[in-house]
């Protein structure tokens, strides 16, 4: 067991009946990282989560969580996790701080610190002003910051987040982001899953690819990215005027390449970034002043189609037996 | 406020002590007391149902039964309490059943907690609402006329009937786990309930049935109960009713209480 490793686990395995949920995963999760599970709907990410948080025993294989077998230490491993489940685990009866309190005195936390502990983590996750209202109040991006809050009053190392931000919208997508990103400066380490690929991309330090219960995919962002060989290049030419000339000497440089004309820019899939000097020098004999020109990585929606043949967010008719996804009430 | 400022280190807490395990169920009781706090309804809720069984009780069918109605309500009362109580018990199960349902079990499994914390705070919670029914009903007894043989025993009967609630809640705890709905639970419990408190001695004097309905009454807990609450509220034989209802508690508690547990944990695949 490294102490270097978070959460380790060889060969987990869950079988419900004659589905396999979970086949033989194998996953590291350096201490201080994040780690993103990435799967659709089905894939058993939920089921991943559950183990190592000690709700559900493997069917076979190993798995550690802070150095603590899950299955003999589960009750050490609880001292040291945070969950955020898919589904809310916050009382919608009591206020914010009510539910914050609550967990406070649960965990043994005498009563003042616990008032203190659950006012600091309403002002942290900007609740200060709702504190005093009913959570069934709160809207979908407040009841998540919330369920998070929660899950932290503890102080928990390793923190698990299934789905965090689905049913949010864009924006409070992205405050939650940075909630993740600023409890990661701190040191914790976060096992976050997830279907939205460009969230993995965003928060992840490395990712593992899950598809029907099996690992088809491991590595950082950019290491996914680049194994379909795939880098983007960006155009876009001040003047949207002469988007036509620029893309006609695209198209001379490129003669096997089809480019992409969408809002004012041009992009191409290359695989050899020694092009971009030659074109950068058409394009200045031209006298086009460009606002972009740049070299990308693909996005990791391209990566999950090329590595499992089917697109992450629309897999649902190829499992009758899936969970719903939507977040309760 | 700076993150360093509340001390919080729960991460040396191994396996919960028994100290522990109370305070955690006192915690998860407070939880169920802030719900009655923010939803005060369902205390009316709860009383509803005691009123119109008791006014119903005593003028439709007290004339026939005791040839007055205050006699019949000297009779009745301490029956009605005890159905009441045994009836109240349903709430547990779904209540548990509608939190299992939703993600707050797996946050409390997920903590450093006693497994049983929840369960029984719920349960100990729910004996607040058992208090507050007797009180209700005796409350309009009283009103009606119903003569109360001393303060002292009123004071007994509700510590007899907390203690047996708290015995056969677990029957209730057991259909909250393993039932799949929150109707399902309700329509266990009113098939169980309903026959079991109405062939009892709590609303007629069990000699007036035929053989067989008599032998089943006898050993009926709710024929124990409620004559336990007759002697201690009205008048009475209080010693016999009161061992067999001990006896009773006893023996639901021992038998359901583990297989309650054991169904919880297996719920947690
Ligand atoms: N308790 C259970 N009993 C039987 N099958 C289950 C159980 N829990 C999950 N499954 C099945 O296991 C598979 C994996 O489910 P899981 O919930 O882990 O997927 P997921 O990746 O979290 O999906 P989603 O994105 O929809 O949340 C699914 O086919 C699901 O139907
Ligand atoms: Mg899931």
């Amino acid at each position: 067991m490294s102490q270097d490793n978070a959460i380790e686990t060889e060969g987990l395995t869950k079988r419900f009946g004659d589905l396999v949920a979970v086949d033989n995963v194998d996953l590291t999760a350096r201490t201080g990282s994040v780690l993103g599970v990435l799967g659709p709907n089905g894939a058993g990410k939920t089921t991943i989560v559950r183990m190592l948080a000690t709700l559900s025993q493997p069917t076979a294989g190993t798995a550690s969580v802070g150095g603590h077998d899950i299955v003999h230490d589960a009750a050490r491993v609880r001292s040291l996790i945070g969950l955020t489940g898919q589904f809310a685990g916050v009382d919608e009866l009591l206020t914010g701080e009510e539910n914050l309190l609550f967990i406070g005195r649960l965990l043994g936390v005498p009563r003042r610190a616990a008032r203190e502990r659950a006012r600091e983590l309403l002002a942290q996750f900007d609740l200060s002003d709702a504190g005093d209202k009913a959570a069934k109040a709160y809207s979908g991006g407040m009841r998540r910051r919330l369920d998070l809050a929660a899950s932290l009053v503890g102080r928990p190392k390793i923190l698990f987040l299934d789905e965090p931000t689905t049913g949010l919208d864009p924006r409070a997508r992205g405050e939650l982001w940075d909630l993740v990103r600023t409890l990661v400066a701190d040191g914790t380490t976060v096992l976050l899953t997830t279907q939205y690929l460009e969230e993995a991309d965003q928060l992840a330090d490395d990712i593992v690819v899950i598809d029907r219960g099996k690992v088809i995919a491991t590595g950082t962002p950019n290491q996914l990215k680049s194994k379909i060989g795939g880098q983007t290049l960006r155009i876009q030419p001040e003047d949207p005027a002469q988007l036509e000339t620029v893309s006609g000497l695209v198209a001379a440089r490129f003669p096997e390449l089809d480019p992409l004309v969408e809002a004012g820019a041009i992009t191409i899939g290359v695989n050899d970034d020694g092009v971009m000097p030659s074109l950068a020098a058409d394009l200045r004999e031209r006298g086009i002043t460009l606002t972009d020109f740049h070299l990308g990585l693909s996005s990791l929606d391209e990566v999950f189609l090329t590595l499992t043949g089917h697109r992450a967010e629309t897999d649902d008719e190829t499992d009758p037996t899936e969970t719903e996804p939507e977040v309760s009430q | 406020m700076t993150a360093a400022t509340i001390d919080i280190d729960i991460e040396t807490t191994g396996r919960p002590n028994p100290v522990d395990t109370v305070r955690q169920t006192l915690s998860m009781a407070w939880r169920q007391m802030v719900r009655i706090k923010h939803n005060p309804f369902e205390l009316v809720d709860l009383s509803l149902s005691p009123i119109m069984f008791l006014l119903l009780f005593v003028y439709v069918f007290g004339g026939q039964m005791a040839g007055s109605t205050s006699d019949y309500l000297q009779y009745v009362l301490g029956g009605l309490i005890a159905q009441n109580a045994i009836f109240l018990t349903m709430y547990t199960g779904t209540g548990i059943n509608a939190d299992l349902r939703k993600g707050v079990y797996d946050r409390f499994r997920s903590l450093p907690i006693a497994r049983s914390a929840p369960l029984a705070g719920k349960i100990f919670a729910d004996m607040f609402k058992q208090v507050w029914s007797i009180v209700i009903m005796l409350g309009l007894g009283l009103l009606m006329g119903f003569e109360l043989r001393s303060v002292a025993g009123a004071v007994l009967a509700a510590v007899v009937l907390v203690f047996f609630a708290l015995a056969i809640s677990w029957v209730s705890v057991l259909m909250g786990v393993v039932a799949d709905s929150e109707e399902k639970v309700q329509i266990y419990a009113f098939v169980i309930i309903m026959p079991l408190t109405f062939t009892s001695s709590a609303f007629v004097d069990i000699n007036t049935m035929p053989g067989f309905m008599q032998a089943w009454a006898k050993v009926n807990p709710v024929t124990h109960l409620a004559d336990v609450m007759r002697g201690l509220l009205s008048n009475g034989p209080i010693a016999s009713p009161l061992m067999w209802t001990a006896v009773w508690a006893a023996a639901i508690l021992v038998v359901t209480a583990p297989v309650a547990m054991a169904a919880y944990k297996r719920k947690m695949v």
